[in-house]
C-alpha cells in the first residue's frame, strides 16, 4: 500500500516538475526576447504621484490643516558613488548646515538604501533653481517640489486637529506599502490620524521610462491620483481662539459642546505647540524643549488630563440623591461647618468655616456646601454614588474618537477589591464632594453637564461636521452618536438644574456675577481641586499667598440658555484658584460669542442636517 | 571510514553541492556581499553539524521524541499568539533574549513526525477514527499559524500532514471529499483573508494592476528569469538584482536571480538535483523497514518537494507570493536548520536499518 501510494506521489511530482519547466521554457525561450528587451533596458519604472491630503477647516471654513508647495532635494543613497562628495558639492549650491546633515543621516539609518531621502525641504527657490540646472551632474540626486501640511494657525486647536510626520520604519512595518507608494507623511495625532484614510485619497502612478542614468524620458501611462477629502470641523476656530487666549498663561482644559448635537465647539488644551515643526521631523532640541517644559504642552488635556472634579461633581451627586429616593429635594441638613461619623473621631470640614446653618439641596448646591454632601454621600453610598456617576460617562472614554483618551477614575469598593484594599467609610465622605481618588477629563466633564441640561439625553462627543468630495463638494454630514440617556426623571433634572442656575444668579451663589447682564439664562457649577493634600480652612485663608504651582485647580462647568441649551462648557484651570472665578469668566466668554452678536441674540447656527445654512467651502487653485 | 558513521553518501554529496550553489547565488544576489555569504556558510554549517548527528540517533529514539515535540512546538505556537514578536505586521517570532525563531519551523518536522508516530501505533491503511484524530493534529497547528497569521507556511503545514495521511493509505474517496470540501472552504477562507492575502492572490492573475506592490515583485521577477535565457547572464551578472529591480532577491526570490544567470540549461540542472535529491528520499522510504520510518521518510521527502516547487511557481508566477524560500539556495537561518535536520532523519532512517534485510 505504502509503496503504491509513495510512486503515485513520486509521479505526480514528476508532471508537476515538467509543468514548471514548461512554463519556465516558455519564459526563458519563447518569450526571451521580450524580457531580455524589458531587462536590458531596464527602462520602465512605475512612480507613484501622491494625491492631495484632504484639508481640515473649522465649522465656518477657516483652514486649520492647509498643504503648502516646497521644494525638497531628495537624495537615493543607493545611486550615489560617493556620498560624501556629492554632499561636499551640493553645499555650493544650496545651504547646508550640520543639523541638515545630522536628520538626513538619521532619515537614512530608518529607510531602506533605495527609498529617497530628504537632504534638505523647503529650498529657496534660488536654490532650487541652482539645483535644477546642475541636476545632470548630480547622480542619485532629485528634486522634488511637492505639497506638503502646513497649519496656518499654528497650535490653535492643536488638541484637536493633530498633525502630520514622516512615515517612519515602524509605519512602514503595518501600513499597505501599495496605498502608501510615494507618500511621505502619515496623520499622527487627533483628526489627522483618526481620518488618515480618508485625508489620504488614493495614489495614482505613471509608467516611465527611464534612461541608463535613472532620469526620466517619456511618460508611458499614467494613473492619475484620487485628492483626499476635506474634513470640516464642529470646532469654531474664533472660538477656540478666545478660549486658549482666555486661558493665557495656565495650564488646563476647556471642551465646549452643543448639547443638543454633540458637536464638539471648541477642544482645548494649553499650553499648545506648533503642528508644524513635526512635519518634516522636529528637531531634538525643540523637541526636547517641548518634553521637559513642566507644563507638558504634549499632554492633551482635554481628553487625557485626569483631575479631581472638586466641587463640580456635586450636582450628579444630587441627582443620584433625588433618583434614587435617598432624599428629597425638600430635606435639610444642618451644616455647622463640620462633620463626623458617628464612631470616628475624624472630622471633616465645610470650606465655610462657620457652617450654612440649615440647607436644602438647593442651597447646598448654590453655595456649595460641603456637610450637606458629605451627608448625602453616607445616605448613598459609594456603590450607588458611582453608579449615578457611571450613568453620566464617568470613569469610561467618552468615544470621542481621537487617540489618547483617558478613561479618568471613578472608584468604588470594587475598584479598591482588584487592588486587594479596604474601602474605608471616610472616603465615601470625602468621595461626596469630590475628593479622594476621583479623576475626570475636561471632555467627560463637558459631555456630562450637556446630559444635565438636556435632561439625561447623552451623545459622544463629535469632533466632526462633515467631510465633504472636493471634487463634487457634495458634503457628507456626520451626525453625533446617542449614548444611552441618563436613567433620571426630568424633575430631578430640574430641581438640580435650579440649584445651578442660583449659583449664577444668586448672591451667595459661588458664581455669582458671572450671569450679570446677560441676555440668557446660565447654569453652573464651581469646583475646586486640591493640589495639595491639607486642611480645608487652612487652604482657604492661605490660597492667595501659595505659590502657582501650590495652589488649587480651578474646575467649572455651565451651560445655557437653561430649557433649551445650545452651549455647555467645561473649564479645568490648573492651579487657578477657585474655580468660580476665571473659570466662570472663561465661560462666560465662549457663550457670548456663541449665543450672542453685538450683544444681541445671535441667529443659532444651522443644525448639520441642512446643508443650505453651510457656507461654502472656500476656493483652491 | 565513513560506513562506521550512519549515513547516505549520494544524498550527503547532493546537499553539498546544493548549498555550495546556494553560497554562490546568495552572494551574486546580495550585491557581492561576503559578510552575507558567510554569514550564511555558518548557517550552513550548523545545519550539516545538525543533520549530522541526527542522523547517529536511531529512528525508534526519534518516534519517542515525536509527540513530545509536537506538544512543545504547539504550545510554543499558542506562545507566539501571546507574546511573540510582531515584525511585517505578523506575529510569528519567539524571543529568548538575543535569539529569535518561528515556532512554526518546528511545527513543519514535528507535525509529519507526530502524525508518522501516531498512525504506525494503528493498523494500517487508516480508519475513520484515526483520519479524525489526524485531522485534528492537522489543523489545530495550521489554525493557530494562520492566526499569526502566516497563510502561506499554514497551508505547506497543512499539507505536509495531509501527504502523511495520503502515503499512509487515506482511501480515495475520502481524498475527494476533502478535496471536494475544501473548495467549498475557498470562500469561506477569502472572506477570512486579510486584505494583503487577497491582494496577492488577485495579483498573481492581473500582476499589471498593482505595478507598485506585489505585483512589482512578480513583474521583476519574471522580467528576471525571462531574461536569462537558454544559457543564462553569467555568475554576477544578475542585472535585476544588481541594480536593485527586485526586491526579496537573496531570500524568497532568489530562484529569480538563479535563473537570470544561468538560464533554462541551469535550471534545468537545479531542478533535476532537486530531484535526484527527491528520489534518494523516495529510495529510503521504501526501503524502510517500519511504518513510523517509512511515512517519516516519505512525508518528509515530498515536504521537501512542496516547497522548491512552490518557491519556484511563486517566482515564475504560477502561484501567489507566500513566504517560502528556496530550500538550501535562500539565504535564512532557522529555515536551514529544521531542513537539514529533516535530512539527518533521513539519513537515521536509512542507514539503522537491520542488516538482515
Amino acid at each position: 500500500m505504502f509503496g503504491s501510494r509513495l510512486s503515485i506521489a513520486m509521479g505526480l511530482v514528476l508532471v508537476l516538475c515538467v509543468i514548471l519547466l514548461v512554463r519556465l521554457f516558455d519564459l526563458q525561450i519563447m518569450h526571451y526576447s521580450y524580457y531580455s528587451m524589458l531587462s536590458r533596458q531596464n527602462s520602465i519604472n512605475p512612480m507613484p504621484i501622491q494625491p492631495v491630503r484632504g484639508l481640515i477647516l473649522d465649522r465656518n471654513g477657516i483652514v486649520l490643516a492647509d498643504n503648502f508647495p516646497v521644494f525638497s532635494l531628495d537624495v537615493i543613497p543607493s545611486h550615489v558613488k560617493n556620498l560624501h562628495a556629492l554632499i561636499v558639492k551640493l553645499g555650493h549650491l544650496i545651504s547646508l548646515n550640520s543639523q541638515d546633515l545630522r536628520d538626513f543621516k538619521r532619515r537614512m539609518g530608518q529607510l531602506h538604501p533605495y527609498d529617497r531621502v530628504v537632504l534638505r525641504s523647503h529650498l529657496t527657490t534660488e536654490e532650487a533653481a541652482r539645483v535644477a540646472v546642475n541636476l545632470i551632474h548630480l547622480d542619485g540626486v532629485q528634486l522634488h517640489a511637492r505639497l506638503e501640511r502646513y497649519y496656518p494657525l499654528g497650535g490653535l486647536a492643536v488638541a484637536a486637529v493633530g498633525y502630520v510626520s514622516r512615515i517612519n520604519s515602524w509605519d512602514e512595518a503595518h501600513i499597505n506599502r501599495i496605498k502608501y507608494a510615494g507618500v511621505q507623511h502619515i496623520g499622527r495625532l487627533g483628526i489627522e490620524a483618526r481620518y488618515q484614510n480618508v485625508l489620504l485619497g488614493r495614489v495614482g502612478f505613471k509608467q516611465v521610462e527611464i534612461n541608463a542614468h535613472g532620469r526620466a524620458v517619456r511618460v508611458l501611462s499614467r494613473t492619475p491620483p484620487v485628492a483626499g477629502k476635506n474634513i470640516y470641523l464642529n470646532i469654531d476656530a474664533k472660538m477656540q481662539a478666545l478660549a486658549e487666549q482666555a486661558l493665557g498663561t495656565f495650564a488646563g482644559g476647556v471642551v465646549a459642546m452643543d448639547p443638543q448635537t454633540g458637536a464638539v465647539l471648541t477642544f482645548v488644551s494649553m499650553p499648545t505647540y506648533d503642528p508644524n515643526e513635526f512635519v518634516d521631523g522636529i528637531s531634538e532640541r525643540n523637541y526636547k524643549a517641548l518634553r521637559d517644559n513642566p507644563l507638558h504642552p504634549l499632554v492633551n488635556r482635554a481628553l487625557a488630563g485626569e483631575y479631581d472634579p472638586g466641587s463640580t461633581i456635586k450636582p450628579y451627586y444630587a441627582i443620584a440623591g433625588l433618583a434614587s429616593g435617598k432624599i428629597s429635594a425638600k430635606h435639610r441638613a444642618w451644616c455647622p461647618g463640620w462633620f463626623r461619623l458617628p464612631g470616628s473621631r475624624h472630622v471633616f470640614h465645610c470650606w465655610k468655616r462657620g457652617g450654612m446653618g440649615l440647607v436644602d439641596m438647593h442651597d447646598a448646591i448654590e453655595q456649595s456646601c460641603d456637610v450637606y454632601f458629605y451627608k448625602l454621600a453616607v445616605k448613598l453610598g459609594i456603590n450607588t454614588m458611582t453608579r449615578y456617576l457611571g450613568y453620566f460617562g464617568f470613569g469610561h472614554k467618552t468615544g470621542i474618537g481621537i487617540s489618547g483618551e483617558l478613561p479618568g477614575l471613578v472608584p468604588n469598593e470594587a475598584w479598591r477589591r482588584a487592588h486587594h484594599l479596604h474601602w474605608y467609610p471616610g472616603e465615601t465622605v470625602v468621595a461626596g464632594i469630590g475628593q479622594g481618588p476621583l479623576l475626570i477629563t475636561p471632555v467627560q466633564l463637558a459631555d456630562a453637564v450637556s446630559a444635565i441640561s438636556m435632561y439625561g439625553k447623552r451623545f459622544v462627543p463629535n469632533l466632526v461636521y462633515a467631510i465633504e468630495n472636493p471634487v463634487t463638494k457634495t458634503m457628507h454630514y456626520v451626525h453625533a452618536t446617542l449614548d444611552p440617556p441618563v436613567p433620571v426623571p426630568k424633575r430631578d433634572f430640574k430641581t438640580v438644574i435650579k440649584g445651578m442656575e442660583a449659583v449664577v444668579y444668586n448672591p451667595q451663589g459661588t458664581a455669582f456675577g458671572m450671569g450679570a447682564k446677560a441676555p440668557y439664562k446660565i447654569a453652573g457649577k464651581t469646583g475646586t481641586a486640591q493640589v495639595m493634600r491639607q486642611n480645608t480652612l487652612q487652604r482657604a485663608e492661605r490660597e492667595r499667598d501659595l505659590p502657582l504651582q501650590d495652589r488649587d485647580d480651578a474646575v467649572f462647568e455651565a451651560f445655557a440658555p437653561v430649557g433649551d441649551p445650545t452651549i455647555a462648557v467645561a473649564v479645568v484651570e490648573e492651579h487657578g484658584g477657585h474655580g468660580g472665578e476665571i473659570g466662570a469668566a472663561i465661560a462666560r466668554k465662549l457663550m457670548d460669542y456663541y449665543l450672542l452678536k453685538d450683544g444681541r441674540p445671535r441667529v443659532p447656527l444651522p443644525p448639520p442636517k441642512t446643508a443650505g445654512g453651510h457656507p461654502p467651502p472656500p476656493e483652491r487653485g | 571510514m565513513l560506513e562506521r558513521w550512519h549515513f547516505d553518501r549520494p544524498l550527503f554529496y547532493a546537499l553539498v553541492i546544493l548549498s555550495v550553489t546556494g553560497l554562490a547565488i546568495v552572494y551574486s544576489a546580495g550585491g557581492d556581499n561576503l559578510n552575507m555569504t558567510i554569514r550564511d556558510s555558518v548557517h550552513l554549517i550548523l545545519g550539516f553539524s545538525v543533520m549530522i548527528g541526527l542522523a547517529q540517533v536511531r529512528p525508534t529514539t526519534i518516534a519517542r521524541w515525536s509527540p513530545y515535540l509536537f506538544v512543545v512546538g504547539f504550545l510554543m505556537l499558542i506562545a507566539v499568539l501571546g507574546a511573540g514578536t510582531v515584525s511585517n505586521g505578523a506575529r510569528r517570532w519567539l524571543g529568548f533574549g538575543p535569539l529569535r525563531f518561528q515556532p512554526s519551523e518546528i511545527m513543519k518536522l514535528a507535525l509529519p513526525m507526530m502524525l508518522a508516530w501516531y498512525l504506525s501505533r494503528g493498523p494500517l491503511p487508516i480508519k475513520l477514527p484515526q483520519l479524525l484524530v489526524s485531522g485534528a493534529v492537522i489543523l489545530l497547528p495550521a489554525l493557530m499559524i494562520i492566526k499569526e497569521p502566516d497563510l502561506g507556511t499554514a497551508f505547506l503545514i497543512a499539507a505536509t500532514g495531509f501527504l502523511v495521511l495520503f502515503l499512509a493509505g487515506m482511501g480515495w474517496r475520502t481524498i475527494i471529499v476533502m478535496a471536494a470540501s475544501t473548495a467549498a472552504a475557498i470562500p469561506v477562507l477569502w472572506a477570512h483573508m486579510h486584505q494583503y492575502q487577497r491582494q496577492r492572490v488577485y495579483v498573481l492573475f492581473h500582476p499589471e494592476s498593482d505595478p507598485l506592490g506585489i505585483g512589482y515583485h512578480t513583474i521583476q521577477g519574471m522580467i528576471a528569469v525571462g531574461s536569462g535565457g537558454l544559457l543564462g547572464k553569467g555568475w554576477l551578472h544578475s542585472t535585476q538584482a544588481h541594480l536593485d529591480f527586485l526586491p526579496q532577491s537573496s531570500t524568497d526570490f532568489i530562484f529569480a536571480v538563479f535563473s537570470e544567470e544561468f538560464g533554462w540549461l541551469g535550471v534545468l540542472a537545479l531542478i533535476t538535483l532537486y530531484l535526484f535529491i527527491l528520489y534518494r528520499g523516495a529510495l529510503i522510504a521504501y526501503r524502510a523497514q517500519d511504518t513510523y520510518s517509512r511515512l517519516l521518510a516519505g512525508g518528509l521527502t515530498l515536504v521537501f518537494f512542496l516547497y522548491f516547487f512552490v518557491n519556484m511557481s511563486m517566482v515564475a508566477g504560477l502561484l501567489p507570493v507566500v513566504g517560502v524560500p528556496l530550500p538550501l539556495i535562500s539565504y535564512g537561518g532557522t529555515s536551514v536548520i529544521t531542513l537539514m535536520a529533516a535530512f539527518g532523519m533521513l539519513m537515521s532512517i536509512h542507514s539503522h536499518r537491520s542488516i538482515a534485510a
